[in-house]
């Protein structure tokens, strides 16, 4: 019976262990594929790759989950035959510096100039005084103004 | 004037990332492999089953290492390439035969000629996930002890083979 419970699903699906088997490990599987990048399709996980490569990866860890393996030690593993490049998550280091810190800089520049010119603006705004031209200037539009308004 | 400087400016330096982002090729990942060992392996043979290879046993000899399989299309864009390296005996090429059929890697080998001075067998592609494979065609050059110093992704070209793998080949021969 049991034989034939492991040997059932094979007939359905080429990745073997069925969820209802162990959900726990499934569970523990699709945490840590949904963490590493599919190198053939970059822009999707392990867990949403059909791949073949992102198949194999996914047993791969399901297999070192089965021996005992902890969470670090695949993604160190992974890590070890992939490069940082696998993990979605890349640890802060030289090469990755910018990555981690620039849009906190760009932000922080971005609020410098900010207020840079806001305090440029409100000495404009706050400074009345107008020259003898400006006031001439203001006179004749006011003048004008009220002359077209009768 | 400045005023308009500054946008320009940004404008330019975005321009110039882009465009510097244009000729990168995102599939080239680097491998963490370089100068590292080459990942231990013991794998059958490909034309005697029974006979199994271990990375250890090319100690002692500068060898490039192949991954290959007969699906693989570009596989066939790279193979007359291999085949003329293998002729001019400048270094001994080691096939790893990945997640193929034995009679179907035979039937190509047969058809396209066989450069390797060995080919072993990863039908899981285990092996292939210790050595970084992610796509095939992929080339190592392995130096004497046992160290890659190169890693290629995707089809050899002349212009690769004689520009950076064989020059580096001749130093690490020396």
């Amino acid at each position: 019976m049991s034989l034939l419970a492991l040997s059932a699903p094979s007939l359905f699906a080429e990745e073997a262990p069925p969820v209802a088997e162990n959900p726990e490990l499934e569970k523990r599987v699709m945490r840590l594929s949904e963490e590493l990048r599919c190198l053939v399709c970059q822009n999707q996980s392990l867990s949403d790759s059909n791949a073949v490569l992102a198949k194999d990866l996914r047993k791969q860890v399901r297999e070192m989950i089965q021996d005992g393996k902890t969470d670090a030690q695949i993604r160190a593993y992974m890590v070890a035959s992939y490069g940082d490049f696998i993990l979605y998550d890349p640890p802060l280091q030289a090469t990755t510096v910018v990555l981690w810190v620039g849009p906190f800089a760009l932000l922080l520049i971005g609020a410098m100039l900010l207020s840079m010119y806001l305090k440029q603006r409100r000495r404009i705004v706050t400074d009345p005084t107008l020259s003898e031209d400006e006031r001439e200037r203001a006179r004749a539009l006011l003048a004008e103004a009220r002359n077209s308004d009768q | 004037m400045t005023r308009h400087l500054i946008p320009l400016l940004v404008f330019v330096v975005i321009v110039g990332f882009l465009w510097a982002g244009l000729s990168l090729n995102p599939r080239e990942v680097p491998s963490p492999l370089i100068g590292k060992p080459a990942p231990e392996f013991a794998l059958p043979q490909l034309r005697d089953g029974g006979n199994i290879v271990r990375a250890a046993d090319l100690r002692g000899q500068v060898w490039l290492l192949n991954v290959f399989a007969s699906w693989c299309t570009p596989c066939l864009e790279e193979h007359p390439y291999l085949v003329d390296l293998t002729r001019r005996n400048l270094v001994p090429v080691y096939g790893l035969n990945y997640k193929d059929q034995r009679s179907a890697a035979l039937e190509w080998l047969g058809r396209h000629g066989d450069p390797y001075a060995g080919i072993v067998v990863d039908a899981e592609g285990r092996t292939g996930i210790e050595y970084g494979v992610y796509g095939v065609p992929e080339t190592f050059v392995i130096d004497k002890l046992g160290v890659i110093r190169f890693k290629h992704i995707g089809p050899l070209t002349p212009h690769i083979l004689n520009e950076e793998i064989l020059p580096l080949v001749r130093k690490l021969q020396t």
